[in-house]
């Protein structure tokens, strides 16, 4: 109970400070002091109190968007491990539900880029819905390799790794952390895949498709793909974190380990330049190729050599 | 001799221009194989006279010649069928003084009237047009661009511009001044005041003492050093490249920041007058300003080699926005541009300025991607900092006078000025009249010839790529649109 709510708060709070230790850590890299951690959740307040403009061709579709993709990401963070590698509500197959709740979101935010008819924003539409696509399979062949090998049907397998499977739960943890890294990557839409600092519209992918967004609507887009980075660095660290530690200490070395990974996001974006949108589907395939590599690792771990 | 052969920065008269058949300077232009620099147009009572001047980048000299069209004379055969170079100024004379050329491929509007214009379209279900601008994300200036792709290949970008025009080439005649010439492009502010001084100083026969020439040159190769390292810093902003973006920012203002401390303006506005400069560059100021660009030197090696080192940096460059040397010589490209593409045209040395004498031109060998661009930008940036620092040195002690006051125009005069501005050849005409007074005042910013240029380059490129090439080239919208 105590975790839950624990996980709930941290749920709330900590996208803010990762998305700011990211722009933090960029500050650095490029000299610059840079603005405090907690100026997203400031910018958040700020847009929270602006008026909601909509342009005059858009549906229903365009405003209902916001508040579907928000919820959709809250409704898919219950079921993913945080701190302690506990998720708020624990069933099975959990992953499945997670996917296709964020895909049904993403529906949503595809639809209403296209229901306001700029040309921009169709493009970019096009372009987040093309990479998503290829982050699914990718998703569902990690999590179920490592669920049949634990032999646990839920999200909180990823916990179990370490004790089940010696020397290929190493190499496994390893693969997914960096398969999981990448899909953050992706579906953050940072550096190399996306750059969310620029302002040029012909090159963006997610910020195009929500140019006319504003207001409330913006602030709750805004706080769900810093959420939605939040979830995919819980899922990393409760593949790396072991469990059955002290409460406290759980929930420090959680932390930690989601600042860590955010420097990490912020020190891939200041030492690369973004790539080619053609050569984006490569590092994309990284991905599949990291998951391919579990799957066979794992069918060798279940079923022996040849 | 039916073209008067001249060189920059010296006074023909205007009478002395021969009037040929536009035919027979059609088959000379063949003939003589030379690049057009001015195309234009100049009322004269109910007639237009029209003046075509050409360079010869060997020899370094320009040819002149002009011919008639008289009140009935609505139309002549266009050049641009077999001179593709002329088809933009052609264009232009057109607009200003509806002469059609019969067969020209593309009479759209240059600047003004474009509200009916009608788009290329390409027809096909995948195919989808995007329209960008004119009003954009950035603060930038005002251009519209319509690209037509297929998924993400772009086939076709078209450019339209016009949307600052201000009408300079007509205020020039009213109230010529130097604040006007550098208001023309504000980032190429010196070049384009340094071709008006000399056309004014040229045409009244003033010379000006040498002191102020180097002044005027230092000016000219910190502007060239400054835009180049912050175009550098913008191409590894828009590749998201982050220590590139920022260092080479940093960098810039080293360098306009050093102009400020001499004229009080960052980018040396208000340095230059007709007759000479306003403000001395003393000897403390020489010494910091050149340990200010070996520091410079350094920090833009240090950069740009790491840069180059970094495998995604390359990869995004690389192939990206290519320009054929054939079709930079075909469209007339010129300046930065063309050097990319191994089109190697530099004013500075083609027309024999007196103070680039001890220096050679720099061979390049650019495959006319972003990537050449880029490097071309770093040689040059090496290269104006050695001929900035010998500058310096023969400045330290020289007391020689700023300026002098410039004499009255002479009457029916002609006189062509030509500066290397960062971009290109900065090329101003002017024409005097009876009593002095100018009647015709041409300008041509390198941009002029070098936005079809983009077009071409991000063709078959992705549509992403395109922020990318632009920035590579960065065209002066205000250079054009006048």
């Amino acid at each position: 109970m105590i975790i839950n709510l624990i996980n709930t708060v941290l749920l709330l709070i900590m996208p803010f400070l990762f998305v700011g230790t990211i722009k933090k850590t960029k500050a650095f890299f490029a000299g610059r002091k840079g603005a405090s951690i907690f100026q997203p959740f400031y910018d958040f307040l700020r847009l929270l109190k602006k008026e909601t403009v909509y342009p005059d061709v858009t549906t229903w579709v365009y405003k209902f968007a916001p508040v579907i993709i928000f919820s959709s990401v809250i409704f898919a963070s219950l079921f993913v491990p945080m701190s302690c590698g506990m998720s708020i509500v624990n069933v099975p197959f959990a992953f499945v539900i997670f996917s296709y709740v964020l895909g049904f979101g993403k529906f949503f935010s595809l639809i209403s880029a296209l229901d306001t008819g700029s040309s921009f924003e169709g493009m970019g539409a096009s372009r987040e819905a093309c990479f998503s696509t290829m982050v699914e399979p990718a998703f569902f062949i990690l999590f179920a390799s490592v669920i049949a090998l634990v032999q646990i049907n839920s999200f909180e397998s990823l916990k179990h790794l370490v004790f089940n499977s010696g020397v290929y739960g190493y190499l496994i943890i390893i693969l997914a952390s960096i398969a999981l890294f990448i899909m953050l990557l992706i579906e953050g839409c940072r550096v190399p895949v996306d750059d969310p600092a620029t302002h040029l519209e012909l090159t963006m992918i997610h910020e195009v498709m929500i140019l006319d967004n504003s207001g409330f609507d913006l602030a709750l887009i805004t706080w769900a793909s810093a959420i939605k980075m939040f979830l995919f660095a819980s899922l990393i660290t409760s593949l790396i974190l072991p469990s059955g530690l002290p409460l406290w200490l759980n929930i420090l070395l959680f932390i930690l380990c989601i600042f860590s990974i955010a420097i990490t996001v912020g020190i891939v974006e200041s030492s690369m330049a973004r790539f080619r949108m053609t050569h984006v589907f490569e590092f994309v395939f990284v991905m599949s190729i990291l998951s391919l590599l579990i799957l066979t690792l794992s069918t060798y771990r279940i079923y022996g050599g040849v | 001799m039916n073209w008067i052969i001249f060189k920059k920065n010296e006074k023909i008269n205007a009478l002395d221009i021969k009037t040929l058949d536009i035919r027979q300077i059609k088959e000379d232009v063949k003939k003589f194989n030379f690049r057009p620099v001015g195309f234009f147009g100049k009322q004269e009572f109910e007639n237009v006279r029209l003046y075509v001047v050409l360079a010869d980048d060997k020899k370094g000299e320009f040819y002149v010649t002009s011919a008639l069209f008289s009140k009935e004379d609505k139309t002549y055969p266009c050049f641009s069928d077999e001179l593709p170079q002329f088809h933009l100024f052609e264009r232009e004379f057109y607009e200003q003084f509806n002469i059609e050329p019969v067969n020209h491929p593309w009479l759209k509007p240059v600047r003004i009237n474009q509200e009916n214009y009608e788009f290329f379209k390409m027809q096909g279900e995948n195919i989808h047009e995007v329209s960008v601008g004119p009003i954009h994300a950035g603060v930038i200036e005002p251009g519209h661009f319509r690209f037509m792709c297929q998924g993400e290949k772009v086939y076709e970008l078209e450019i339209m511009l016009g949307f600052q025009h201000r009408g300079i080439e007509n205020m020039m005649l009213k109230n010529p001044s130097n604040r006007l010439a550098e208001s023309i492009s504000g980032d190429s502010a010196v070049a384009h005041n340094m071709a008006y001084s000399e056309v004014l100083e040229t045409l009244s026969d003033t010379k000006i003492p040498e002191k102020a020439e180097i002044i005027r040159r230092v000016a000219l190769e910190a502007e060239r050093i400054a835009i180049h390292i912050g175009d550098m810093g913008a191409i590894a902003g828009d590749m998201a490249y982050l220590p590139g973006a920022s260092i080479f920012g940093v960098t810039r203002t080293l360098i306009i920041n050093t102009m400020l401390e001499i004229t009080g303006s960052r980018f040396s506005r208000g340095l230059i007058n007709t007759g000479g400069v306003n403000y001395d560059i003393t000897n403390e100021q020489i010494s910091k300003f050149i340990k200010t660009l070996n520091e410079v030197e350094t920090t833009v090696r240090r950069t740009t080699d790491v840069m180059l080192k970094t495998s995604s940096c390359i990869s995004r460059m690389e192939k990206t926005g290519v320009v054929s040397q054939e079709t930079i010589a075909s469209l007339g490209a010129v300046g930065m541009a063309a050097r990319a593409s191994g089109v190697n045209l530099d004013s500075r040395f083609d027309f024999c300025d007196i103070l680039y004498k001890k220096y050679k031109k720099q061979e390049f060998n650019g495959q006319g991607d972003v990537y050449s661009r880029f490097k071309l930008r770093y040689k040059e940036i090496l290269y104006s900092i050695k001929i900035l620092k010998d500058l310096l040195e023969k400045l330290k002690n020289n007391n020689d006078i700023l300026s002098v006051k410039p004499e009255r125009l002479s009457s029916n005069s002609f006189a062509l000025s030509i500066t290397e501005g960062w971009r290109g050849e900065v090329i101003h005409i002017a024409i005097t009249g009876k009593d002095g007074e100018l009647i015709r005042y041409k300008i041509k910013d390198p941009s002029f010839n070098n936005w079809y240029v983009l077009s071409m380059a991000v063709r078959n490129n992705g549509i992403s790529d395109f922020p990318l090439c632009n920035k590579s080239f960065n065209l002066s919208y205000s250079g054009f649109d006048l």
